[in-house]
């Protein structure tokens, strides 16, 4: 008997408190759109026009190199009918309905492809409550999900409202109207937008918006220009670190070195006397910062006068300790279930052979090339914030907070991101950054972490160890898969960063999607499947790194599958095709990737070809990578990927997006690994923890799906299979397993 | 063609010394500066000049995201002390706005849609500026050598493809 076994987060429940009772349908996008306002020519809550034609898109979303920015112009400037060339982007203001309602669908534990009754509530409840908290987030490969339906019925109801101005103003019925390229045209007369946007905000939209259909999109699927590169490319793109005001002063900082540390001493006195320093003080017990007029010169006084730490409580904890931590939980405690397909363990009981395996994972840094830093200032009982972050709302709530003042006091103006990969919907710069600057006479000061500080105060990726139990039946297909995953519970880790210091402890332990994504969810069609997670903290902080669980269990999983195949003397990749009868999508991908990497095909000698597939965040992706090994180490070749991702608003972006999250990915497989000695990370900069270079890059062909679902998420689903892919493969080539990484030959 | 790198700034010593007067070519023009000699030049340009475009992305010369050409040659500018300076051309890249290999360069970025986040092109549009004025058709080889530049992003494989756009 198959049984889905089905989760549902009591946390979810008690913090949205929202669900219960009528509305949990999905919000309705149309409610989203917003009104026209005469004040700026505000045609919706989306669009602005100005009398020149000059066209504003009101973005929500930090711009990190997704290219989001411009996928989501395009989606407005699309059914808008406009100009291209006219279209300009500028930062949303902080208000309900910009939140992104489509992040919070990552957190929930379902199945991706459940429709069931429970799973449409979760979600429609889900969605509801991040509009109503006003959640201001970029994550989660969910900026084009969240927009596809809401802007593009906002460059619809726009240009509505143009037509109608237009129509009056000639004194012709709607339907003699047509648009184009940033006109009105009856005829041969025209009207720019421009002339018309002044008269078009007294008209309201019908309730009723058709679409274009797909066939009419020129610029959806199409891949124009980024908005942000001319910027990037002539040195004029402002970064949180660029941001310059008057009287600007600059902030450096060392915490403590190990997690819980304090400052047991720091020679203020000394540093005051020191040319530029304003300042100098503990800001926190585990927190020294100097203000100067120059970085450098606030860098170069903590230097001449390191402060002094007390390595705190976990002071002498160490990697070893913890993999150990992590493997004694396995052995003593069967987990919490998150799958539970049939009956896994009787299956195994019975089983004449089961195969076993232990797989293992190193803590990550994000490492973004733009350290950690926040502008603050605080005057006047106004907080102004300027930053690089994912989350604008959260850094408006915690800089009120730190600040004593109400949140409709502070403002937040997101700059570009240097990367963000996660790290930066974390508010720790920011509440020090405010800390700082209410020591500042109401100067504006930013506050700029060290690279050092940046590597060793991460939230890194969490260390993970797998067990899998399996059995085959007669054809070598798997009867039974039995994992546990053992590691630090990241969502609730992150969720417990938010909360003010009185409720951080009262966090009950909860079932946590984001440790176990990617490991519950498998397409493989295997009757008996228990899946169970056990949330072992570390004492390290943990977060969202590109692709978050995923970037774990895909590892896990498609490693272990090809044990199996392996096991039952079968090829990978028609090992997998077996088991996604049932999927076409999946199958889909796989057979793409595998047949424009020649899958099958003979290749020279000392070569091999390893396969994954792994489905995250809306979408399905596939790699094969093809190795080699050069003086003991892997060389990576050539890496094929083939994804779906349902509607392609940006296909050249898409492609973007997976060569980088394949390089990110392919750099933690060969390279990443953060240790930790006597309570503290030992890789401090770049060269102990390095990443690949243009010359140790494969070459790497995308391969596209096209398709008429809406759009799946971009910016993380690459990362996942890449590792298994390239781990596969050496597995091939040197007859033993590779369980761990990164990968090691010797 | 390779990086300069000036000799590493010692870490653990940073008395406060006094400032000196140093002279330098800065983007065309004379430039007085008058700064502790120590001081790396990266500094100098973002926070005393405001020319902010060179970036900070390690401060120990490994990542290239501060890379500025020193009498023409690349070079990270977190490695360059002031007082190392006197009498020489630097240039930023604002200073190579007008410069005609600069503009084929970007354009060759934008036609191939280099950058994602963009914080460390401009460190790699300046060290393949000072590559391509030494070697018009550097071999693979000498460019990989030149731009050991870090990108966390993964834009290699387009820069590979934009700089191949240069000799088509």
């Amino acid at each position: 008997m198959k049984r889905r076994g089905l989760l549902i987060s009591a946390g979810l429940l008690a913090g949205a408190g929202l669900l219960v009772g009528v509305g949990l349908r999905a919000p309705d996008p149309r409610s989203r759109v917003g009104a026209p306002r005469r004040q700026g020519l505000a045609l919706n809550a989306w669009v602005t026009i100005d009398p020149q034609g000059q066209v504003t898109v009101a973005v929500p979303r930090a711009e990190m190199g997704q290219g989001i920015h411009t996928a989501l112009a395009q989606l407005v400037a699309e059914e808008l009918d406009a100009d291209w060339n006219q279209l300009r982007v500028q930062n949303a203001p902080l208000e309900a309905l910009y939140a992104n309602t489509a992040l919070v669908l990552n957190v929930l534990p379902l199945q991706p492809d459940d429709d069931g009754l429970i799973a449409r509530l979760a979600r429609g409840g889900g969605q509801r409550a991040s509009l109503a908290l006003g959640l201001q987030l970029t994550g989660g490969s969910s900026s084009v999900r969240d927009a596809w339906e809401p802007l593009r019925l906002a460059g619809a109801a726009a240009r509505h409202l143009l037509l109608q101005a237009a129509a009056a103003r000639w004194g012709v019925g709607l339907e003699q109207l047509r648009t184009a390229q940033g006109f009105v045209i009856h005829g041969a007369q025209q009207l720019a937008y421009g002339e018309l946007s002044a008269a078009a905000v007294a008209f309201s939209p019908p309730t009723a918006l058709p679409l274009k259909a797909r066939a009419d999109w020129k610029l959806i699927g199409h891949s124009p220009p980024r908005l942000d590169l001319p910027a990037k490319v002539t040195g004029q793109a402002r970064y949180g670190i660029d941001v310059r005001l008057p009287g600007l002063r600059h902030a450096a900082l060392r915490q403590a070195p190990s997690f819980g540390g304090t400052v047991v001493g720091f020679d203020i006195e000394a540093i005051r006397q020191r040319r530029g320093v304003f300042d100098a003080f503990v800001l926190d017990p585990g927190t020294a910062v100097v203000v100067a007029d120059n970085w450098w010169r606030a860098e170069a006084a903590l230097k001449a006068h390191p402060p002094r730490f007390h390595a705190g409580p976990r002071g002498s904890r160490h990697t070893a300790e913890m993999r150990a931590t992590l493997a004694r939980a396995l052995d003593q405690h069967d987990g919490t279930g998150f799958r539970d397909d049939g009956d896994a363990p009787d299956v195994l009981a019975r089983a004449e052979r089961v195969i076993r395996a232990e797989y293992e994972l190193p803590f990550l840094a994000h490492a973004a090339l733009e350290p950690l830093n926040c502008t603050a200032q605080v005057s006047q009982g106004q907080v102004k914030i300027w930053c690089p972050t994912q989350v604008a709302s959260l850094a408006r709530w915690q800089a009120a907070r730190v600040a004593g003042v109400a949140q409709d006091a502070v403002s937040v103006e997101t700059t570009y991101l240097g990367g963000g990969f996660g790290r930066r919907l974390e508010t720790d710069v920011v509440e020090q950054a405010v800390a700082i600057a209410l020591r500042c006479d109401g100067a504006p000061v930013r506050l700029l972490w060290s690279r050092e500080e940046d590597f060793t105060h991460d939230v890194y990726r969490p260390m993970a160890m797998a067990r899998f139990e399996a059995a085959l039946d007669g054809q070598g297909r798997p009867l039974a898969w039995l994992n546990r995953v053992a590691g630090p519970a990241v969502g609730a880790e992150f969720v417990q960063r938010q909360l003010p210091a009185p409720l951080k402890g009262w966090m009950p332990d909860l079932p946590d999607k984001a440790q176990i994504e990617g490991a519950y969810e498998l397409p493989y069609a295997i009757p008996n499947l228990r899946v169970r997670q056990l949330r072992i903290p570390l004492g390290v902080p943990v977060g969202n790194w590109r692709s978050v669980g995923h970037s774990v269990n895909a590892f896990f999983t498609e490693c272990f599958l090809d044990e199996l195949a392996l096991a039952a003397g079968q090829d990978p990749l028609h090992y997998r095709e077996a088991l996604l009868q049932a999927r076409p999508r999946h199958l889909a991908v796989l057979r793409l990737a595998a047949h424009q990497a020649g899958w099958g095909q003979a290749l020279p000698p000392g070569r091999a070809r390893g396969v994954a597939l792994h489905e995250s965040f809306g979408s399905i992706c596939a790699q094969v990578a093809e190795v080699a090994i050069g003086q003991g180490r892997p060389r990576v070749l050539r890496i094929v990927c083939a994804l779906d991702a349902g509607t392609l608003v940006h296909p050249d972006s898409v492609r973007a997006q997976m060569e980088g999250s394949i390089l990110f990915g392919l750099t933690a497989a060969l390279q990443g690994e953060i240790t930790i000695e006597q309570g503290a990370v030992q890789q401090r900069n770049f060269p102990q923890q390095p990443l690949l270079t243009l010359a140790e890059t494969p070459q790497i062909d995308v391969h596209l799906i096209e398709s008429d679902a809406p759009p799946g998420g971009v910016g993380e689903p690459g990362t996942p299979p890449t590792a298994p892919a390239v781990a596969n493969a050496l597995s091939t080539l040197i007859g033993r397993r590779i369980r761990r990484l990164p990968i090691r030959l010797d | 063609m390779h990086a300069v790198y000036a000799c590493r700034l010692p870490n653990h010593r940073f008395p406060m010394s006094a400032l000196h007067k140093i002279d330098l070519q800065l983007n065309g023009h004379a430039q007085a500066l008058e700064l502790e000699p120590e001081m790396p030049l990266l500094w100098a340009l973002r926070d005393e000049l405001g020319l902010t475009a060179t970036k900070y992305g390690c401060g120990v010369g490994a990542c290239g995201a501060c890379t500025v050409q020193l009498d023409g040659q690349a070079a990270r500018s977190c490695q360059l002390p002031l007082g190392s300076l006197a009498g020489r051309t630097v240039t930023t890249l604002e200073g190579l706005a007008g410069d005609a290999l600069m503009q084929r360069l970007q354009a060759a970025w934008l036609a191939e849609q280099v950058p994602q986040c963009g914080y460390c092109q401009v460190g790699l549009l300046m060290a393949a500026h000072a590559l391509l004025r030494q070697q018009p058709r550097p071999s693979e080889a000498q460019a990989e050598a030149a731009l050991g530049n870090l990108c966390r992003c993964g834009s290699y494989p387009r820069v590979r493809r934009a700089l191949a756009r240069l000799w088509a």
